[in-house]
């Protein structure tokens, strides 16, 4: 073994196995030093913090359970649970299926698939923030939003999108998922064309319909590319924040409450009313929440 | 996984254009147009004057370019554009770094804690940053961090996910490279350096890309840790100056078209590098 | 001798020259924040030129943070250790800054109470706790309905509506709807983000016979005939009188300032911003009465006080800093910049000020305003932007609506106790 071999190099006679350990933990040094402190750290003090009542102003006072129990006792705090979760199952879903159906043809498409490709990716980057005002204006009452305007040319009536209780959510997630659809296409394409022509192949000799073709072959072998892209747009929808702040400014998370996700009223309650320990306890929720879709997605992929 | 190539490159499974075809080509194309709409809008509106906001035609009848100098001259946007690519920069050569080293060690050292480090690291990953937000907070205000780019910056320098897809790389060079570079003495670090690094740029551009996305697009910490509007960056620049407009669409449809600009040239430019290295990122990872 | 002479006298000569170096590097730098508004920007701007002309060792450095952000920005940077020297703050915050330690006690030798109580209106006394003041306000700030004299004259009205059932028929006379039934102008705006929030809670609830907190402001009272009345009342002029709409144009000043909107309540601060409208001709007129002539108004300000962390020179430039922007001639500075009203009435009640068609009306008001105690403004202004919405958006009876902001404002109220 290495460590038996008499070192080439005269000088400081460490085995080179003690040699490399020396090279390895020089290596990751800082970096064991950055997760600790910036990551485990926190991580800690914030279940601690969930414990306490702190309004930064004064010193942090232990309260038990009781920023939970105010929490699960509040209606504000399920409101916004129904919310966070409207934003998950009615969001993920239909990008889902939309990217699907743009990937799945944009795959077949030769002419013009780079510029195709472009026009279905370029809002994946662009700024949230920038990209709120502009879907804010385009849903605004007439004569000033697009669609409003259009639908009062047409000589009908108005729709409240922003400003109503039942269409302010679907409103914004529009724009979310408008932005995220790119990402997904992408990645549906790359699973596509993992799948080995072959067993298309076969299977067209076989006569095997277009159809059963999707469903038996394209869908199955496309599963670990989905359910990768399942959690990785539940997790964004569950985190949703930049286009509700930035769509809501006058009411933020409003009408009514009716758009605000979990991690605005973290914002809100962290940073408009310094309840530092009552934030925590909802990053808590948020945490558990997040943890339970993780773990469902490696059970998932283990029972494959 | 990684069959990443042009549709050129692939058999062709089409001799003849079928109306089928046809058809799915206009519906995407159709569809495609929509999804630019909004940023078509924004650039047409931010054209027009107050007065003509309200005619709604995607060509402006009289073009201006009065609303980009009088945000440019009135607003701190060059600043804030600045602010948003050295972020950026500096976290992406910091994750590039630190993450492809870490990643490397893992993959290619066996030593006494090898595991507990990379399920440590990797367990990260279910940590969301909103729950690290208010101790960092505190954490930055302790150690005057608040304000400052450091405090922009610091909760980015290195991703587990960014570890974790550099391991996967490192994993798939092979162990004689290294072994015949330290037979001719080279040292660890230059091994890594020199050696290992070169055979994984596609995964460190793809991380590159990735990470500087990420920031650049940022709001949620920045918003929070900035105090100072010489130090906001360009999204959180972005939603100040909106708010401040009070519903002057055209100035806002400016700031955003502004804010939008840079990111499209890069993006006309480096097209397909952007597209694989999103990929290749969203894959592995 | 000589060697001595002259060695003594380059010393006290270097001495000197380094003296005059470090004095000049000393020149004080104070900081001062405010909430970004155009007007109140520009205004501070001017006094700082002025105040550093009279002060040349003294140099102010001028932060505006948006206003949605303000009160966050100034815990943050107070926990970092980096907070101003001289800051603007609402009255309402003065409980939670004092007792988080934001802000310390005005100097007494500098300001003494009695003579502060002499020379200010008397709502100053929302920033003395105990023995000291914590602020003192450069203007103060009362509502008052703007018209818009071009869209009156079309409709051939000739004078702003002097009582409430005045106003709903004027409006009805000035709303413009298009064929599919859409606002094109309202008559009245409807905002109660905005100040219809204030209007409300100070104003119809004591024209209908109410009064919205209790004597010590612990209690919340407007849970009566008295609030439904007057709730239902706001709510009919979009329901039943259909003179407006909640939300048309997203906020109801840029609805004023686009022409679209016949009237709307604003406030002082709003001059500024209203004087840049060249489309059309508008008017201020006092807030209408009720039917037997009662007239209430909600007067509110921002007070400049002295942050925690200034000390020695800082602490001596703040204070004059604060003297200067708390002085006549600021005040009328002020007045003339950002349009409010001065806070002592020496400068405030003056012939020429109380006959001027805009100021007179907002300054008549303060003979009759009343001032909230808020404990938390952003809750307590979401409650009541909530009880409307419960009725415009879902339909909700107005006396549950106006029991269940009442309940919420009470819980606000209780935990900031």
């Amino acid at each position: 073994m290495a460590m038996t071999q008499p070192s080439p190099q005269s000088g400081p006679r460490l085995s080179m196995r003690t040699r490399r350990a020396i090279w390895v933990w020089a290596f990751l040094a800082l970096p064991v030093l950055f997760y600790s402190v910036i990551r485990f750290y926190p991580t800690i003090d914030a279940f601690r913090l969930s414990f306490t009542n702190w309004n930064l102003l004064s010193p942090p006072e232990y309260v038990g359970v009781q920023n939970y129990r105010d929490m699960f006792a509040s209606a504000e705090f399920w409101q916004v649970f129904r919310n966070t979760f409207a934003y998950l199952i009615i969001g993920t879903p239909i990008s889902l299926l939309l990217s699907f159906t743009v990937a799945y043809f944009l795959d077949r498409i030769r002419f013009g698939h780079g510029f195709l490709r472009a026009l279905y990716f370029l809002p994946y980057i662009t700024t949230a923030s920038a990209m709120g005002w502009v879907w804010r204006w385009f849903y605004q009452p007439a004569p000033t939003g697009v669609i409003n305007s259009v639908l009062g040319s047409l000589g009908m009536g108005q729709l409240d999108f922003l400003r109503s209780t039942t269409w302010a959510l679907p409103s914004i997630m529009v724009t979310a998922i408008w932005a995220g659809l790119g990402f997904q296409i992408i990645i549906l394409m790359a699973g596509l064309r993992s799948i080995p022509q072959t067993y298309y192949e076969a299977a067209r000799i076989d006569g095997v319909g277009e159809f059963a073709i999707l469903r038996k072959i394209t869908l199955p072998l496309l599963k670990p590319t989905t359910v990768f892209l399942v959690v990785f747009s539940s997790i964004g929808f569950l985190r949703i924040f930049d286009q509700v702040y930035n769509m809501t400014t006058n009411d933020p998370g409003g009408p009514l409450g009716s758009t605000k996700p979990l991690v605005l009223m973290i914002y809100q309650t962290a940073f408009n009313s310094y309840q530092m320990g009552a934030a925590a306890a909802q990053t808590v929720v948020l945490f558990t929440i997040l943890l339970a879709i993780s773990l469902l997605q490696l059970w998932i992929l283990r029972t494959r | 996984m990684a069959a990443i190539d042009t549709p050129a490159s692939r058999p062709l499974t089409m001799t003849r254009i079928r109306p089928g075809r046809i058809l799915a080509w206009t519906v995407l194309f159709i569809g495609g147009v929509l999804m630019i709409t909004p940023i078509l809008f924004m650039f047409s509106t931010s054209l027009k004057t107050a007065g003509q906001i309200y005619d709604l035609r995607l060509i402006p009848q009289s073009p201006t370019l009065a609303n980009y100098v009088k945000v440019l001259t009135e607003g701190q946007f060059l600043r804030w554009f600045l602010n948003s690519a050295f972020v950026a920069i500096c976290v992406t050569l910091s994750n590039v770094f630190f993450d492809s080293l870490v990643g490397y060690t893992l993959a290619k050292f066996r030593f006494r804690g090898r595991q507990l480090v990379f399920i440590a690291i990797l367990s990260t990953l279910m940590i969301p940053t909103e729950m690290l937000v208010i101790p960092w907070y505190i954490m930055s205000a302790n150690l005057g961090w608040l304000d400052s780019y450091w405090g922009i910056m610091f909760p980015g320098m290195m991703t587990a996910f960014g570890t974790f897809l550099m391991k996967q790389f490192f994993e798939t060079v092979p162990d004689d490279f290294i072994e015949a570079a330290r037979m001719d003495g080279l040292n660890e670090f230059t091994i890594w350096w020199r050696i290992a690094m070169p055979l994984v740029t596609p995964a460190l551009s793809a991380l590159a890309i990735f990470t500087f996305l990420g920031n650049w697009t940022a709001f949620f910490w920045p918003l929070i840790s900035t105090t100072s509007k010489e130090l906001y960056t360009l999204p959180v620049g972005l939603t100040s100056f909106a708010v401040e407009q009070a519903i002057q669409w055209e100035m806002i449809m400016t700031g955003a078209a502004i804010a939008t600009i840079p990111t499209l040239i890069v993006f006309l430019v480096l097209q397909r590098y952007i597209v694989r290295g999103v990929m290749l990122a969203g894959l592995k990872g | 001798m000589n060697y001595f002479t002259r060695n003594v006298t380059r010393t006290a000569w270097i001495a000197a020259a380094a003296m005059g170096c470090t004095s000049a590097a000393n020149a004080v730098e104070i900081e001062y924040w405010q909430y970004i508004y155009d007007s109140r920007v520009q205004a501070v701007d001017q006094l700082i030129e002025k105040f550093e002309a009279e002060n040349p060792d003294i140099t102010v450095k001028h932060v505006t943070f948006p206003y949605a952000d303000y009160q966050t920005r100034v815990v943050a940077a107070n926990m970092a250790g980096k907070g101003p020297d001289v800051l603007q703050m609402f009255y309402g915050w003065t409980d939670s800054f004092v007792n988080g330690k934001v802000l310390q006690p005005l100097p007494a030798d500098m300001f003494p109470t009695d003579k502060i109580e002499a020379e200010f209106f008397p709502i100053v006394t929302a920033m003395r706790r105990g023995d000291d003041y914590y602020g003192l306000p450069t203007a103060v700030r009362s509502l008052a309905l703007f018209y818009n004299k071009t869209l009156f004259a079309e409709a051939g009205i000739d004078s702003p509506p002097k009582t409430l059932d005045e106003l709903v028929e004027t409006a009805k006379a000035l709303t413009k709807k298009d064929g599919g039934g859409n606002y094109t102008t309202v008559g009245m705006t409807l905002d109660m983000a905005g100040q219809d929030h204030q209007w409300w809670r100070e104003v119809l609830v004591r024209q209908f016979g109410g009064t919205p907190y209790s004597e010590d402001a612990s209690t919340v009272t407007y849970d009566d005939a008295a609030g439904v009345a007057a709730t239902q009342w706001y709510t009919d002029l979009a329901t039943k009188h259909q003179v407006g709409q909640p939300g048309f144009m997203d906020e109801g000043q840029a609805a004023f300032r686009a022409g679209r909107a016949a009237m709307t309540i604003d406030g002082t601060f709003r001059l500024g911003s209203f004087r840049e409208i060249d489309g059309f001709e508008w008017g201020v007129a006092e807030l209408p009465a009720n039917a037997e002539g009662l007239r209430s108004n909600y007067a509110s300000y921002f007070a400049n006080g002295i942050g925690a962390g200034a000390e020695g020179e800082e602490l001596q430039a703040a204070a004059k800093f604060l003297a200067y922007l708390s002085s006549p001639e600021a005040m009328q500075l002020w007045l003339e910049v950002v349009g409010e009203l001065p806070a002592r009435p020496e400068v405030a009640m003056t012939e020429a000020n109380l006959a001027d068609p805009v100021y007179g009306p907002f300054l008549k008001a303060l003979e009759y305003a009343h001032t909230t105690t808020f404990v938390d403004e952003q809750a307590q202004r979401q409650v009541t932007m909530d009880m409307a919405n419960r009725v415009f958006l879902q339909g909700q009876a107005v006396e549950a609506s106006v029991a269940e902001a009442a309940a919420a404002e009470q819980a606000i109220i209780d935990r900031a106790r």
